[in-house]
C-alpha cells in the first residue's frame, strides 16, 4: 500500500547519538511515508536499538531533529508517544502479571476504559492468539506467547505508527508466518517499522528497507532495488557434458553474460556459473546454446542475487 | 491523574502478587510487637511511647525494603523502556510508586492498631498521643519512602538499593541525633537538628501536631520525589 507521495510518517534528519566516546549514530537521514513496511537493517550493534529509542523518545538524540507525524519528539513527546506503538528489542514485560492483567494496564495508560477497553482486549486475544493464556502469568509462558502479549501491548491503541525491534526472536516457524501476516495486515492501513537482522524475514515483509551499519546509513530502497546492487548479480547454475573451453566460449557469447565460471568437473560433466550484468532474463538462450551444440544437459538453474550478500558486501569492512 | 491510578493500582497489586507482601506484613509485626512488649510490662505503663520510639529505627531496615524494587527492578527486566515510551509523565509514574509503598506502608503501621486496643483494655492511656504517634509514624515513612525510591532510581541491583536505602535513611536520621548535635560545630546544631528525620517525631508523638513538623516531612517527600523525577530524566543508564 505505499504509495510514493504519501505523506511522511517519520522524519529522522542529521540525528546523532553519542555515549562518551562511541558514537553510535552518525547523521542518519531517512523519511517514512504513511502505509509502508520500513524495514531497518543491520548487523548486531550497527545502532538499530538506539536509533529506535531515540524516535520512541525513551532517550534524547546528541544532535538531529525527529518528526512523527509533524510532532517534534523533543517539544512534543506526549503526542509521539501517544501515536507509537513499541515493542522494545527482547521484549521486556511484567512477569509478575497475567496476560488479561497487563493488556488491561496498558489500555487503562492508553486511556481506554470499560466497553471499549473490553472488546479491545478480546479482539487483540483474538488478533495474537492469546484467548487461551489469558489467565496465565506472564512468566511462565512460553516465549512465543510472550512475544505476542508483547505484541498485544504495542497494537492496543491501534497505532499510526508501530515499532517492532526483533519481534521474531524465539518465535517457531508457525508463529512467524502468523506475525508476519499480521504485521502485513498491520502495514495495509498503519505505517511499520521492523528492526531485525534477519534479512529473509525483511525481504519478505517490507516495502522498502534501510541498510545501517557502525551508525551509518549505507544502503536503501526496495529490496529488488538493493538485491540489483549486489557484486555478484544474476547468476545461471549450468551442468553440460562438454569440453571446458568449449563450454566457456560458448556461454560468453550469448548476449549479456558479464561472466564465466567453471566451478566443478565430474567425469565429463562441468558446471558453469553464468553472471548476468542485469536482471535480464537469459535463461532460454543458455538452453538453445546448449541445444545447438548438442550438449547433454542435466541442470539449469537461476539464483537470484540475494539480499544477504547485498548486506554483507555492504556491512563487512 | 487517570495514570497514576493506574500506575498505582498495579504497584500495589503487584505487591500481593508474590508472598513479599505477607513476608513482610507478618515480620514487621511480630518484630515491632515482640519489641514493645518486652519492655512494656516491665515500665507498667498504659501508653505507646516505647512503641513509637522503636519505630525510626525499625523504619531504616523495613522502608527500603519496600522500595528496593520498584526502579531497580524495571530498570533490570528493561520494563522501564516500554514505561518510559508510554504517554505517561514521569511525574505520573513516580506518584504512582509513591502511592503504592505509602499505602502499602500504612496499610502495615495500622495493623498494629492491636496494641493499642491491648493497652486500652488493660489500663487507661491517653489517646492524643498515641493517635499523634501514628499520624507522625505516618509522615516519617513517607518520608523515608520518598528516599528509598529515590535510592532504587539510581540502580539496577535490589540489593544495593537496599543498602544505600538504609545508609540513606540512616545519615538523614543521626543528623538530628543528640550523638552528632553534641560533637557538631555550635552553629550547625540548629541546622543538624532540623533536618534529622527523627526530632520531628518525637515532637508529634507526644500529642503535638505542629505544623511546621507536618511540612517538614511533606517537603522532604516533595524533595526526594522531584530527586527521583530528575534521575528519570536524565536516562543515563545503558
Amino acid at each position: 500500500m505505499s504509495s510514493t507521495n504519501a505523506p511522511f510518517m517519520l522524519e529522522v534528519n542529521n540525528l546523532n547519538k553519542k555515549f562518551g566516546d562511541v558514537h553510535a549514530v552518525r547523521n542518519l537521514n531517512f523519511q517514512i511515508r504513511k502505509g509502508e513496511i520500513f524495514g531497518f537493517l543491520g548487523p548486531n550493534g550497527a545502532g538499530k536499538t538506539t536509533t529506535m529509542r531515540m524516535v520512541t523518545c525513551f532517550i534524547p538524540p546528541t544532535s538531529g531533529s525527529i518528526r512523527i507525524d509533524g510532532h517534534d519528539t523533543a517539544t512534543d513527546s506526549l503526542s509521539v508517544r501517544r501515536k507509537i506503538g513499541y515493542l522494545p528489542e527482547n521484549n521486556p514485560i511484567y512477569n509478575d502479571m497475567t496476560v488479561e492483567e497487563y493488556l488491561k494496564f496498558v489500555a487503562e495508560i492508553r486511556g481506554m476504559k470499560g466497553d471499549r477497553q473490553t472488546s479491545r482486549i478480546r479482539e487483540l486475544f483474538a488478533i495474537c492468539g492469546l484467548t487461551k493464556t489469558a489467565d496465565r502469568q506472564i512468566g511462565k509462558l512460553s516465549k512465543g506467547y510472550r512475544q505476542r502479549a508483547g505484541l498485544a501491548q504495542a497494537m492496543m491503541h491501534d497505532p499510526d505508527l508501530l515499532i517492532l525491534d526483533e519481534p521474531m526472536s524465539g518465535l517457531d516457524p508457525n508463529q512467524i508466518i502468523e506475525i508476519r501476516n499480521l504485521i502485513k495486515k498491520m502495514g495495509q492501513e498503519k505505517t511499520v517499522i521492523y528492526c531485525s537482522h534477519i534479512l529473509s524475514e525483511v525481504s519478505a515483509t517490507c516495502d522498502r528497507i534501510l541498510i545501517i551499519n557502525d551508525g551509518q546509513l549505507v544502503a536503501s530502497g526496495t529490496p529488488e532495488e538493493l538485491t540489483s546492487r549486489s557484486a555478484r548479480g544474476n547468476r545461471y547454475i549450468v551442468r553440460v557434458k562438454t569440453d571446458r573451453n568449449d563450454a566457456e566460449a560458448a556461454f560468453r557469447s550469448i548476449p549479456g553474460v558479464s561472466s564465466v565460471a567453471i566451478t566443478a568437473v565430474a567425469d565429463q560433466w562441468l558446471s558453469a556459473e553464468v553472471v548476468v550484468a542485469d536482471r535480464e532474463d537469459i535463461g532460454e538462450s543458455i538452453f538453445k546454446c546448449v541445444v545447438d551444440k548438442g550438449w547433454s544437459l542435466s541442470e539449469l538453474k537461476h539464483e537470484a542475487a540475494s539480499l544477504e550478500e547485498v548486506f554483507t558486501q555492504l556491512t563487512r569492512g | 491523574m487517570n495514570n497514576v491510578m493506574a500506575f498505582f493500582k498495579k504497584e500495589f497489586k503487584s505487591f500481593f502478587i508474590s508472598p513479599i507482601a505477607y513476608v513482610f506484613i507478618t515480620v514487621y509485626l511480630v518484630v515491632t510487637n515482640f519489641l514493645f512488649f518486652q519492655g512494656f510490662f516491665i515500665i507498667n505503663q498504659a501508653d505507646m511511647r516505647g512503641y513509637f520510639s522503636l519505630l525510626p529505627w525499625v523504619f531504616l531496615f523495613f522502608v527500603p525494603a519496600i522500595t528496593m524494587r520498584s526502579w531497580a527492578e524495571e530498570k533490570k527486566v528493561h520494563t522501564l523502556e516500554l514505561l518510559l515510551t508510554w504517554p505517561v509523565s514521569d511525574i505520573e509514574v513516580v506518584l504512582g510508586k509513591f502511592l503504592a509503598c505509602f499505602c502499602f506502608l500504612t496499610t502495615a503501621i495500622l495493623l498494629s492498631i492491636t496494641i493499642p486496643i491491648t493497652i486500652v483494655a488493660m489500663g487507661n492511656p491517653d489517646m492524643g498521643p498515641i493517635v499523634g504517634g501514628y499520624l507522625g509514624a505516618i509522615l516519617m515513612g513517607a518520608a523515608y519512602l520518598a528516599i528509598g525510591l529515590w535510592v532504587s532510581s539510581n540502580t539496577e541491583n535490589q540489593i544495593i538499593a537496599f543498602i544505600l536505602g538504609v545508609v540513606a535513611t540512616f545519615i538523614l536520621f543521626m543528623i538530628g541525633n543528640p550523638f552528632v548535635t553534641m560533637v557538631a560545630p555550635k552553629w550547625m546544631v540548629p541546622i543538624f537538628g532540623y533536618i534529622g528525620l527523627g526530632n520531628h517525631f518525637e515532637s508529634i508523638q507526644r500529642g503535638v501536631v505542629d505544623s511546621r513538623d507536618v511540612i517538614y516531612y511533606l517537603s522532604i517527600v516533595g524533595f526526594f520525589l522531584f530527586l527521583n523525577v530528575q534521575s528519570l530524566g536524565s536516562r543515563k543508564w545503558e
